[in-house]
């Protein structure tokens, strides 16, 4: 599914990633755990395309192909979907409109017809209930005047709806109470398959409890520093990144 | 450039402006230039009574003594009025169309390409429960569903026809919102307007249905000097929608529209523009030069006028629909799209003048600026002494995208009565990257994602145009930025 070699980013010039691999096949689910400022976002932007992230050196195959070469939207129609750490608002488009557009731009893509908007309503519907997100959040603009949890689970409405095979979650738990994390949580877990993958990049391993990693590795200094089972992350959780933080130096 | 991308380019430009073909048509055409002569023509050619020819020769005479208005953001080479056409017609058999069936096939399959129904029996196997007037060059060329406006009724017509037909009303009142002299180019139209609409709904009536005209410039050279009338009497309603496209010439033609509205007690007229006149290539060559004059007199207590605008085309817009709040309780609205891309430029606004007491306003107005093009808002709000407590509410924002554009906002607020408010709010953004990756991460290419944030940016404007038509302005928003990322 994604194979990443020796990656070296740069960032306005300075050096974020310095030769992180990962290996990642159909149906897993991987967590990248770490300190503040290890690379966890900038790994998660390099995979989804954003500008102003300089690959310096190193390949990133996406299911055989070279993902560098592609733009985002094209990783998007072939299923690669990030879970935004901060979602962006949109004023004056509605949720809704935004979903379909981006649905039906998908479809498009991958040669398909595109949703009868009876249809996409219907479908919409079902993913929402499990969201616990109302018709009115669906009117309102993307994002625009959301709380915290609302965005988050908006984020996880879209990966619903679009039904990637790549999904990446990137800090999707953070600024979550108890209640929102376990809704986004559920949701999430609801989503897995045998064929889509999941890496998921936490501070924190409560989101883990709702989907179990198979395996978790410790990215610090912009390198994966050690790669363990899921208890690896509660043993991060008793003792810290400390450790790995002076390794790395 | 690779040849392969050139090739895309070439494809694109086409897509961009898809109406701009030109008809193969046979037109009878007046001499190039301005003088009375050819006012005397025109006049003739429409049979038109003598007070009517007077008009316009005293229009000509003030026009003669005017100076072109210089102090819009905008530039452009001065335009030499004695190298154009004032009038160009299509040929057709000696006194003209009686019916559909008599329309050269030729100009019905180009109002068929420009997507506008004039067969009724295809309006009436759509969704669209719309009336067209279609105007081509200097003439109207066919008006649907007359007979069923006449049951209601409701006259919907070239103003050549009423001259014609109704010569008592209109004579009452062109020129009665708009006068001869009020500046440069209404003066200007006023001598040698050729065609337009004339709408006239009677008292206590709701027009049936929309009404929409759909002017088109076709032949080279030529200048389109409109004139459209409306007039809503005591407790009737009316909705009515204009369309505009050209063919895409290398040269600037020239657009001088007047329109004049009339609201009587508790009557409510909304007027909605879809502009889309060729623009010009993205070198800023060619497109037309869009001088026009709308205005709406609220003269009965409790009337209202309400403009929305979505402005896309055209080299230059120069225009500025405004409302008089002449009646109590009055209300006018102002509701604008301003797109400008590539090397256009736009000044445009409006005036609410407030005159009666309780009379409120409200201004919308959401400019768009991409490419090297220029967009500029010019609102006046003028409360006079005896507007007792009227209200004006304005909104500006302006949208850049890029960094080449600009994008202005000069507010006029006068008030001479203590007891009225007005408020204006200004803001101006740019498309972020963040949310232009944001939709592309979703899938979405750049320029689906900047028509979907451009229309979110614009959909307080949009949602006031009719049903029929707001889903070909969504479209059109994203058309006309097309080309204006990456």
């Amino acid at each position: 599914m994604l194979s990443i070699e020796n990656l070296h980013v740069c960032v306005d010039g300075k050096q974020i990633l310095t030769g992180l691999d990962l290996e990642l096949k159909g149906g897993e689910v991987h967590a990248i755990m770490g300190p503040n400022g290890s690379g966890k976002s900038t790994l998660s932007y390099v995979l989804s395309g954003r500008e102003g992230y300089e690959v310096t050196s190193g390949k990133i195959l996406y299911q055989g192909e070279n993902l560098l070469e592609m733009d985002p939207e094209e990783r998007a129609g072939k299923g690669l979907f990030l879970a935004f750490q901060y979602p962006v608002e949109i004023p004056g488009v509605s949720s809704m409109n935004f979903l379909k557009t981006a649905a039906n731009s998908i479809r498009k893509f991958r040669g398909e017809a595109e949703f009868d908007a009876m249809d996409f309503v219907k479908f919409v519907r079902e993913a929402t209930k499990k969201l616990n997100i109302t018709d009115d959040m669906l009117k309102r603009s993307v994002n625009s005047g959301f709380s915290g949890g609302e965005k988050k689970r908006n984020e996880v409405l879209q990966m619903a709806v679009l039904e990637p095979t790549l999904c990446i979650l990137d800090e999707t738990d953070s600024g979550l109470d108890v209640d929102a994390l376990r809704v986004v949580g559920e949701g999430i877990s609801a989503l897995k398959s045998k064929t889509r993958s999941f890496l998921v990049i936490t501070h924190y391993p409560r989101i883990l409890e709702y989907i179990v990693p198979d395996r978790v590795h410790v990215l610090a200094s912009g390198k994966i520093v050690k790669t363990g089972n899921n208890d690896l992350a509660h043993e991060l959780e008793k003792t810290g990144y400390s450790e790995y933080m002076i390794d790395a130096a | 450039m690779p040849a392969v991308d050139e090739t895309l380019d070439q494809v694109k430009s086409v897509e961009k402006y898809k109406y701009g073909f030109v008809t193969d048509i046979e037109a009878e055409t007046a001499p190039k230039g301005l003088s009375e002569e050819i006012i005397h023509f025109i006049s003739r050619k429409k049979n038109e009574p003598k007070w009517l020819l007077e008009w316009r020769l005293k229009a000509f005479e003030r026009w003669l003594d005017m100076k072109e208005p210089d102090w819009a953001m905008i530039g452009y080479p001065s335009i030499d009025y004695q190298d154009a056409y004032y009038y160009s017609a299509p040929k057709t058999s000696e006194d003209g169309p009686e019916s559909l069936e008599d329309v050269d096939p030729e100009l019905l399959a180009t109002y068929e390409k420009l997507g506008i129904p004039l067969h009724e029996q295809e309006v009436l196997a759509g969704v669209k429960n719309v009336a067209v007037d279609a105007v081509f060059d200097s003439v109207s060329v066919a008006t649907t569903f007359k007979e069923t406006l006449a049951e209601h009724g409701v006259i919907f017509c070239p103003i050549s026809e009423a001259v014609q037909s109704h010569p008592e009303l209109v004579q009452k009142y062109i020129g009665s919102v708009v006068p001869v002299s009020d500046n440069y180019f209404a003066a200007l139209n006023s001598a040698v307007f050729t065609d337009g609409s004339f709408v006239f709904i009677p008292k206590g009536v709701r027009c049936p249905m929309e009404l929409s005209t759909y002017f088109r410039i076709n032949a080279a050279n030529t200048g389109q000097f409109e004139r459209t009338l409306i007039i809503a009497e005591d407790d009737s309603y009316v909705s009515y929608l204009e369309g505009c496209t050209a063919p895409m010439r290398d040269e600037n033609q020239l657009h001088a529209a007047v329109v004049e509205l009339v609201a009587l007690e508790n009557a409510e007229i909304k007027y909605s523009t879809v502009q889309n006149w060729y623009p010009g290539d993205e070198n800023g060559v060619g497109g037309i030069y869009n001088f026009v004059t709308k205005r709406g007199a609220c003269r009965g207590n409790k009337s209202k006028i309400s403009w929305t605008q979505v402005e896309t085309g055209s080299a230059i817009t120069w225009k500025y629909p405004s409302c008089i709040l002449q009646g109590d309780e009055s209300r006018g609205e102002f509701y604008s799209v301003a797109i400008t891309n590539n090397f256009q430029q736009a000044d445009t606004g409006t005036k609410m003048i407030h005159i009666g007491k309780n009379t409120s306003s409200r201004i919308i107005s959401k400019g768009i600026s991409a490419g090297k093009s220029k967009s500029t808002y010019r609102g006046l709000v003028s409360m006079m002494p005896k507007a007792e407590k009227s209200r004006n509410y304005t909104q500006c924002d302006s949208l850049l995208i890029g960094s080449e554009c600009s994008a202005h906002t000069i507010p006029y607020i006068e008030s001479r009565n203590s007891s009225a408010t007005t408020e204006h709010e200004a803001t101006t953004s740019k498309i972020a990257d963040e949310q232009l990756f944001y939709c592309r991460q979703r899938g979405m290419s750049e320029e689906e994602a900047v028509a979907l944030i451009v229309n979110g940016f614009c959909r307080e404007v949009l949602q006031e145009l009719p049903m029929e038509f707001a889903v070909e302005a969504q479209k059109l928003v994203g058309i006309s930025l097309e080309g204006s990322v990456g």
